[in-house]
């Protein structure tokens, strides 16, 4: 298992190295730089204004070279400095992570346990006016837009019914108690949870649908009912057990959003979270909130993939971590 | 089971409905605005969203009223020529020959504190030009500070700055102070290292970076900026204890918010788009008052006159008269959004009324490019003896909806007139590239942002031509020299008399209504969207926001 976890940890170390190196040179081939946009702002800028920030950015060096430079830095644990907010990184990023991930956490635990429910439960009724009515609901809430979505339950929510805040973060106050202050937490997160709930829901309650229609044909469910199985037993012990492998699968590939976050929602609901933060810094050119935002979204994901690998020998005895068939 | 959940909803509802966030309602006001604020540093990058609240926390020492008048905001009194604060000098010899002219300003500080009881003083001034001319400082453009040569303090509150040159705008001094008392230390430790370093960023709550009638208590990034009367501010006491700004960047969740309730008013320099003013008007205006202030913003389209279809004047005054303009201010913005003759606003001083207007007149335009050599139709696109067709890009700035919209109502009339356009939108960062490069091939519509009786030098100079050699800056973007306008241009910068200036504007005026190197459009906008409670909120409709003149803001019946 060690060795296992090590080799993950060196396949990792490579793959981010890798991801630093093309997102540094994508972000720099971008035509546009951050001068040429100072420039067009402010017509006080002269030619020497502009080289001296070309040069004080860095800008004026070769793509490779600045990237070398930052790598460098970067393995000393020194991720730079953002440009647009004059801070390190870590330090505009981290609360943009909590946020993001108690926004898209949140949505993501209860979409998980809502979909996964709801799709066993369709599952067992194919065909039926409750499947219909199901797949129906999920095509929609895939259709869905989460803008319009958004804007639909803030227009419903917060301008007619007046129940819950149209956007933005609690304003906790020094002094608050903490059951006001967990209510208006809970109160600002409700919509923007509700709409990326709603926007997973139908895709993952369709995954589940199907793997456990599949299993459910199995000759080994045929016989698990003919040897007298229970229905509960037949289900969650037979086939949910085999239905989960590739629904994990679709739920570790969407881990990686639970850090680079959900920008149309974000911007929605004036969410300050990962997502808006990593699509201003690529439009600002601001290389270094960029690039680290990128790479935490590439770490969550790979650490997604190692949970799910993981949870694959924890649902399924036949598959080993050194791949083995048992 | 159902009916105790459902009272427990209606709890949690009760418990947090918008009405128990209304305790602090009358002495607090919620403002929303489109834009995150990056660096707080006032010198560092200039950025709308920040100046907004950067003018609730600070002053600079003059600014443009809401008449587009220069008064004095951190000083006691304006220097002019005229009261004798202000003089022109012989400079002393640089070494290149000498015998130039400059000028002297006396300023006298106000009487204001620091949030931390500080007082402001000529030391914050001395600091501040130090840091504006520093080349690692990271100030984005110096030339403002390093046209001070000189600084001599004559007491805490006064002092005289020579300026290198003799200029109309001597008594214009648009920056912000710096603390000296806090910013200097981390300045002196590591100039290079300052704009990480300033503790507008590292120590953005710290009351001594405050001396305007509100100072910062709370930063949530992205999300909300709190401010709460400064207790030093030496002016006319806030109305509000507190202010929130909300970032909210999409313009119909602001709507949204507005109507909600969840903000009392919308900053109208970053607020709400003007179609959507012009609806909210339609559907709420018993509630909310909407100001439609003309504002220093010029759409325009700049004509590439390397591009041979466009260097002929009489194709692009024909592009102009076959624009109805009037029409798409009135189809697209409900009439609200003035036409501009050129790039001087009619409400500047400078404006002159005897440069040549240009009406809809598509037959003129017809007899201009048949003039021109375009005389022969084909396919319905005009074309001269050598076959060159007039088919003209037009680039805009894509996600602008507004300018998008403008853009096919342009290509539709300038084809009744036998010009194809094609239109090609671009994110901006692509779009100002190629501007500021000059490799556009024909038209490019956007927009500048003029100030009242400003020398339009950086759009029409000839060395104002972006090029390598000054390192692509420069916003004379069509690439225009015309030595009469230089010498114009140069004329008015250095004329002190008002009356010789204003013929000199008309020269301007007249040059390029006449050349035409870019075609203008319109003067944006700013919707204000106020609510009819709401009083003592000036739109300005220049850089020097609504925001300076905050603490008149109140509520009443």
């Amino acid at each position: 298992m060690s060795r296992y976890l090590a080799a993950r940890a060196f396949q990792t170390a490579i793959t981010l190295a890798l991801m630093s190196l093309v997102v540094f040179v994508l972000i720099g081939l971008m035509p546009g730089d951050p001068i040429d946009m100072m420039i067009s702002g402010d017509p006080q800028m002269t030619s020497e204004d502009a080289a001296r920030l070309r040069a004080m950015y860095g800008l004026d060096k070769p793509l490779l070279e600045r990237y070398l430079a930052w790598a460098a830095q970067a393995l000393q644990g020194n991720f730079g400095y953002s440009r647009s907010f004059g801070q390190p990184v870590l330090a505009v990023l981290w609360p943009r992570l909590l946020n993001t991930l108690l926004l898209a956490g949140t949505a993501f635990v209860l979409a998980t346990a809502i979909a996964l429910p709801l799709g066993i439960w369709a599952a067992q009724r194919p065909r039926s006016r409750a499947d219909y009515l199901i797949n129906l609901l999920c095509f929609a809430g895939i259709s869905a837009p989460p803008f319009w979505l958004a804007l639909l339950l803030i227009t419903l929510f917060a301008v007619f019914l007046g129940w819950l805040p149209a956007g933005g973060m609690a304003d906790v106050r020094p002094g608050t108690p903490w059951p006001t202050a967990l209510v208006d937490q809970l109160r600002h997160l409700a919509l923007p949870v509700v709409t990326l709930t709603l926007v997973q829901l139908g895709a993952y309650t369709r995954f589940m649908r199907g793997a456990m229609i599949e299993i459910l044909r199995q000759d080994y469910i045929r016989t698990a009912r003919a040897k007298g199985a229970s229905e509960t037993t037949v289900l969650w012990r037979h086939a949910f057990a085999n239905a989960l492998a590739p629904v994990l699968t679709v739920l570790a590939l969407s881990f990686g959003g639970l850090v680079s976050g959900a920008l149309i929602t974000e911007t929605m609901f004036a969410w300050p979270g990962m997502g808006k933060a990593i699509y201003q810094a690529i439009l600002d050119n601001d290389y270094n909130l960029a690039l680290v935002g990128l790479l935490m979204a590439t770490l969550a994901t790979i650490a997604g993939n190692l949970a799910a690998d993981l949870a694959y020998v924890w649902v399924d005895p036949r598959v080993s971590i050194a791949g083995d068939a048992a | 089971m159902i009916r105790r959940i459902f009272s427990a909803l209606l709890t949690i509802c009760a418990l947090a409905s918008p009405a128990g966030n209304r305790a602090w309602a009358k002495d607090e006001l919620v403002l929303a605005m489109t834009q995150t604020p990056g660096t707080w540093n006032p010198l560092i990058s200039s950025m709308l969203a920040k100046s907004l609240i950067a003018n609730m926390t600070a002053r600079p020492l003059t600014a443009y009223d809401a008449d587009w008048k220069l008064v004095c905001l951190a000083c006691t009194e304006l220097p002019t020529l005229q009261n004798g604060k202000a003089r022109v000098i012989d400079l002393p010899d640089d070494g290149k020959g000498g015998g130039k002219k400059g000028m002297e300003v006396d300023v006298e500080l106000r009487d204001l504190r620091w949030g931390d009881g500080t007082p402001v003083s000529s030391k914050d001034v001395a600091f501040t030009l130090e840091v504006g001319k520093h080349p690692l400082s990271g100030v984005a453009s110096s030339e403002g500070y390093k046209r001070v040569l000189k600084l001599d303090v004559k007491d805490d509150r006064r002092f005289t700055m020579t300026i290198d040159r003799v200029t109309f705008d001597y008594n214009s001094i648009g920056f912000l102070l710096l603390p000296a008392h806090i910013e200097k230390p981390i300045f002196d430790a590591n100039p290079a290292e300052y704009r990480n370093k300033t503790a507008y960023d590292t120590n953005s709550t710290n009351p001594g970076l405050a001396f305007g009638p509100y100072r910062i208590v709370e930063i949530v990034p992205g999300s909300r900026i709190a401010l709460e009367q400064n207790p030093t501010w030496t002016g006319q006491k806030p109305h509000f204890k507190r202010i929130v700004v909300k970032i909210i960047e999409n313009t119909a969740a602001l709507e949204a918010n507005l109507l909600s309730g969840s903000v009392d008013y919308v900053l109208g320099e970053l607020g709400l788009s003007l179609d959507q003013a012009i609806a909210f008007e339609k559907r709420h205006g018993a509630k909310y008052n909407v100001v439609y202030k003309p504002a220093l913003i010029w759409e325009h389209i700049d004509a590439n006159l390397d591009n041979k279809l466009l260097a002929d004047r009489r194709v692009r005054q024909a592009l102009l008269l076959a624009i109805d303009r009037k029409a798409i201010s009135e189809k697209l913005f409900d009439g609200k959004q003035p036409i501009a003759h050129g790039g001087i606003s009619e409400l500047d001083p400078m404006f002159s009324p005897a440069a040549r207007q240009y009406g809809y007149d598509p037959t003129a335009a017809k007899k201009l490019l048949d003039e021109a050599g375009f005389a022969t139709l084909r396919n319905n696109v005009r074309q001269n003896a050598a076959g060159d067709r007039l088919s003209i890009e037009l680039g805009t700035t894509a996600g602008n909806r507004v300018r998008e919209l403008v853009a096919q109502v342009i290509q539709s009339q300038l084809r009744q007139v036998g010009v194809e356009v094609r239109i090609k939108a671009e994110p901006p960062r692509i779009f100002f590239e190629a501007m500021g490069r000059r490799t556009y091939s024909g038209l490019g519509m956007y927009a500048w942002v003029q100030r009242p009786e400003g020398v339009p030098r950086s759009s029409l100079h000839s060395k104002e031509i972006p090029s390598a050699e000054n390192a692509w800056s420069g916003q004379n973007y069509p690439g225009y020299a015309n030595p009469e306008m230089d010498k114009a241009l140069d004329a008015a910068e250095r004329e002190l008399d008002i009356d010789k200036r204003r013929a000199l504007f008309a020269e301007i005026q007249r040059l390029a209504a006449d050349d035409l190197p870019s075609l203008p459009l319109f003067f944006r906008v700013d919707p204000f969207v106020i609510p009819k409670a709401l009083k003592g909120v000036t739109p300005t409709g220049t850089l020097n926001s609504s925001t300076l003149w905050v603490e008149q803001w109140r509520w009443e019946n």
